[in-house]
């Protein structure tokens, strides 16, 4: 069995292909076509995704029903946002390669770089 | 007196001394043993601030600092007036102050990355090449989150459009030196104070100290022109900065490490052995002090 980060993920992708909210069960039952899962994993993978903030849920009769909090884009965008340290802190959590650069730099970098690759 | 008159020397010439080291470029030559410098001046800032302080409370005591905490606990205060009482309890709290500053900002680190952590987990693709993983965003971005052993190097898939697979190579090896030599832990305690004056000018000094030791590491693997195009193609094709002064010493700073990777000035050896002695004695000598008798 892959490991619960991988269960997560797959658990996610399927829940951000739905236009609407899923059970356990819908989710088990897209998941089925690729893995053999037991139910009560998918159980307890949904319910580790909304403690950790991922997945909101809902009452629904008898069972829960889960949505994504937010899109996968988002999620992809949030991360950027930081890496791209355009979110103005600079913060020790993560080291860039790069920083980033005014205009007239950028300019000035493109010249540098030209200066330095052969031409052709 | 002579101790107490030491470590109030020590504090107020550590300041002088950073804002000299912060503009200084021989370290630029040797990037790690001027980084271990910069570590033993922080160290002696705080710990000799905190001991002027704690001395000057204590001289009631003729016995130092070690000894007059001890006749402290056992005398219950006998023998101090306001004046002691005050600069005794200034030392304490400033203590405790810059204590709770670096357990804050431990904090905020770590659950800021556990947080990038747990989405990345979810969104970034796997690149192939073991610790790496990519994010599918135009932008490009190289960056890496630190960790005992879930570090992570993270490349957006603009990046991987923009470079050439050499460039790539490079990028990779230098976000792996940070990794390893987890020059996070380097800039945490600098991280911790609020990042204006004196303080900023040491940040942007160490971290740029620290940029340039993760490109002489990958330098060790990769060519360095490789690293050198790479570094500028990337910094060319980021998006503008977002209007802040903090921000704007980017572009400086890629020329800067081109430069150096293209030129390079290689270290003479008695200055980084005179460098690591300097540290040693910075970090070392204010601690003795503290159980210095008089």
């Amino acid at each position: 069995m892959k490991g619960l980060g991988e269960l997560e993920r797959s658990v996610m992708e399927v829940l951000w292909a739905r236009p609407d909210a899923a059970t356990a069960r819908d989710v088990s039952r897209a998941l089925a076509d690729d893995r053999d899962l037991a139910h009560t994993t998918v159980m307890t993978v949904l319910d580790r995704l909304a403690k950790k903030g991922f997945l909101q849920r809902e009452r629904d009769g008898r069972a829960w029903r889960y949505h994504p909090v937010a899109s996968k884009e988002d999620y992809v965008a949030e991360l950027m946002l930081g890496a791209l340290d355009l979110t103005g802190d600079r913060d020790a959590a993560l080291a860039h390669f790069a920083r980033s650069v005014s205009g007239d730099e950028a300019e000035l970098l493109r010249q540098v770089l030209a200066e330095l690759e052969p031409p052709g | 007196m002579i101790g107490a008159a030491l470590l109030m020397l020590i504090a107020a010439g550590t300041l002088p001394a950073a804002h000299w080291l912060s503009g200084a470029r021989w370290t630029w030559r040797a990037p790690r043993t001027a980084i271990l410098l910069w570590q033993a001046l922080g160290l002696a800032w705080g710990v000799a601030s905190i001991g002027a302080l704690l001395a000057v409370g204590l001289l009631p005591y003729r016995s130092g600092i070690a000894g007059g905490l001890a006749d402290l606990v056992t005398g219950g205060g006998a023998g101090l007036n306001l004046f002691d009482g005050v600069a005794l309890a200034a030392g304490l709290g400033l203590g405790a102050f810059l204590l709770t500053l670096l357990l804050y900002a431990v904090h905020g680190v770590g659950s800021a990355r556990r947080r990038h952590r747990a989405v990345l987990a979810l969104v970034a693709r796997d690149s192939g090449v073991r610790g790496t993983v990519v994010l599918d965003h135009p932008a490009a971005a190289a960056y890496c989150v630190p960790g005992v052993r879930s570090a992570k190097v993270v490349v957006s898939a603009g990046t991987l459009e923009l470079l050439d697979q050499a460039e790539l190579a490079a990028v990779l090896a230098h976000e792996r030196a940070h990794v390893r030599e987890r020059h996070d832990l380097v800039l945490l305690p600098f991280t911790s104070l609020p990042r204006i004056g004196l303080v900023a000018r040491c940040l942007d000094a160490v971290e740029l100290l620290i940029e340039m030791r993760a490109d002489d590491r990958a330098r060790l693997h990769r060519s360095p022109r490789e690293l050198a195009t790479a570094l500028l193609r990337f910094a060319a094709a980021r998006p503008a900065a977002a209007p802040s002064g903090a921000l704007s010493a980017g572009g400086g700073q890629v020329l800067l490490r081109v430069r150096r990777l293209l030129e390079p000035v290689p270290p003479r050896a008695y200055s980084q052995v005179g460098t690591v002695v300097v540290a040693g004695i910075i970090a070392i000598v204010p601690l003795l002090l503290y159980v210095l008798p008089r």
